[in-house]
């Protein structure tokens, strides 16, 4: 049994089986429709979400199984006081596999401690969220034909977006990958997400100019700057509306850029983008669904 | 100023001055019933000055963790009145409730029960990370 609460748990090696398996469940789904039969995914989301709790949620019924859990911590007995602990050796006994957001970070490595079953951690604060990572992954693999070898820009909120964390973490493990880290001042990456860029020696700079790197640009990872991670609001509403990407901007750009987002967004893109061909946003969604299938089927350990 | 030597017990030495209540709270030994003497701002060829702690028993405790405080710290195990192991601690791979983890994002900020578990990041750095969430230690 494992968990993954970090991309870091995955090694180059499975996550490019992940996308392969990903790849197999796209063009045969008829193969894996009755995968999970009489297997139970547990959806335990303290913090809303749309993409990521439906997503799981198709993947595990389109491999023929079945999903109970909650979708807020009101609805749960987090709302009387339980821990995390006692949630996770409850929900044990009901689930084959356990997928879990969190608003405190760290909150999946203290599930995955207690669980009998697989964690999967689906979200945990600003810290980590490894599978929009593998979302990410199959995006880029699917749209580039490639996960090396490429300018990666990475614009907005680099401090709280655990998604661009989780990312620079799994892309910094390819050949020849560069990274342009664009937000403001006090939006930067923490420190410890750039421990594995001085290691791998990989090539990075920190800007707060969006236009002046477009043009290098074969990625542009959009994020949102997320009013929930903030304890003052003078400070979301201050930096809010940092970067905004227009069409003018886009005329800036290489023709073949890939337009990423793990969304929800709110005004970072206009929606004038959303026609242009190198928006994959959108596309980004779907493919969430399939490598959460590649995901679900190598936790439970089915042969399909 | 004369303090008696021991026959079984612990003498850390090269502690640096003013740290032995750090120390001394650390290992709890004021939980102890057996006799401890404190040494404040001994006069040392090395360090100038320094703090000496002696117990007069053996603890059952993982004296490596003091390697976190300060790995210049000499730790010298006594038994019988003789010296018989004279080493510095190591920083532990891992050292849990010695400190709190101060992100108010992480989940220890809300779960009071869960130990604070921090592990070493970076040797040469002596840098410890939240086990959970990664921030680092401040000391």
């Amino acid at each position: 049994m494992r968990h993954i609460t970090a991309i870091s748990d995955l090694s180059v090696q499975e996550i490019d089986a992940l996308i392969m398996k990903a790849r197999d469940i796209m063009a045969n789904p008829g193969r894996y429709q009755e995968a999970c039969r009489h297997k139970k995914l547990a959806t335990l989301f303290y913090e809303p979400s749309t993409r990521t709790r439906l997503s799981f949620e198709a993947a595990m019924y389109e491999l023929g199984g079945q999903v109970l859990g909650f979708s807020q911590a009101e609805a749960s007995s987090a709302a009387k006081g339980e821990s995390v602990a006692d949630t996770i050796r409850t929900i044990s006994c009901y689930a084959d596999l356990i997928a879990m957001r969190h608003h405190k970070e760290g909150a999946p490595t203290v599930a995955a401690h207690y669980a009998t079953v697989p964690v999967i951690n689906a979200g945990d604060g600003g810290h980590n969220h490894p599978t929009q990572t593998l979302t990410d992954l199959l995006t880029i693999q699917m749209e580039k034909g490639r996960l090396g070898n490429m300018t990666v820009g990475l614009c907005g909120d680099l401090k709280f977006g655990r998604t661009v964390h989780s990312l620079i973490e799994a892309m910094c493990r390819y050949p020849g990958v560069r990274f342009v880290l664009i937000s403001p001042e006090e939006l930067k990456v923490p420190s410890y997400v750039k421990i594995p860029l001085k290691q791998g020696q990989v090539p990075y700079e920190q800007t707060t100019d969006l236009q002046s790197v477009m043009p290098r640009l074969d990625i542009l990872y959009m994020t949102r700057v997320q009013r929930e991670r903030f304890f003052n609001e003078d400070d979301y509403i201050r930096l809010k509306d940092s970067y905004i990407l227009t069409p003018a901007k886009l005329e800036l750009a290489k023709p073949d850029l890939s337009v990423m987002h793990p969304l929800p967004r709110v005004n970072e893109i206009a929606l004038a983008i959303d026609q242009d061909p190198r928006a994959t946003y959108f596309k980004q969604t779907l493919y969430g669904k399939y490598i959460r299938m590649a995901l679900i089927l190598m936790l439970l350990e089915v042969q399909a | 100023m004369n303090i008696d030597s021991i026959n079984n017990g612990i003498v850390i030495d090269h502690i640096k001055a003013g740290q032995a209540m750090q120390i001394y709270d650390f290992l709890n030994l004021g939980a102890l019933d057996c006799p401890v003497a404190i040494i404040k701002n001994a006069v040392s060829n090395k360090m100038g000055r320094k703090d000496i702690i002696k117990i007069d028993s053996v603890l059952d405790v993982d004296l490596n963790a003091l390697g976190y405080i300060d790995p210049a710290i000499t730790i010298n195990l006594i038994k019988d009145g003789e010296r018989v192991r004279k080493y510095h601690p190591e920083l532990p791979a891992t050292i849990t409730n010695i400190i709190r983890c101060r992100n108010p994002r992480c989940i220890t900020s809300i779960e009071q029960e869960l130990p604070h578990v921090f592990k070493l990041t970076d040797r040469e750095k002596d840098e410890y990370r939240c086990l959970y969430c990664e921030s680092k230690a401040g000391k």
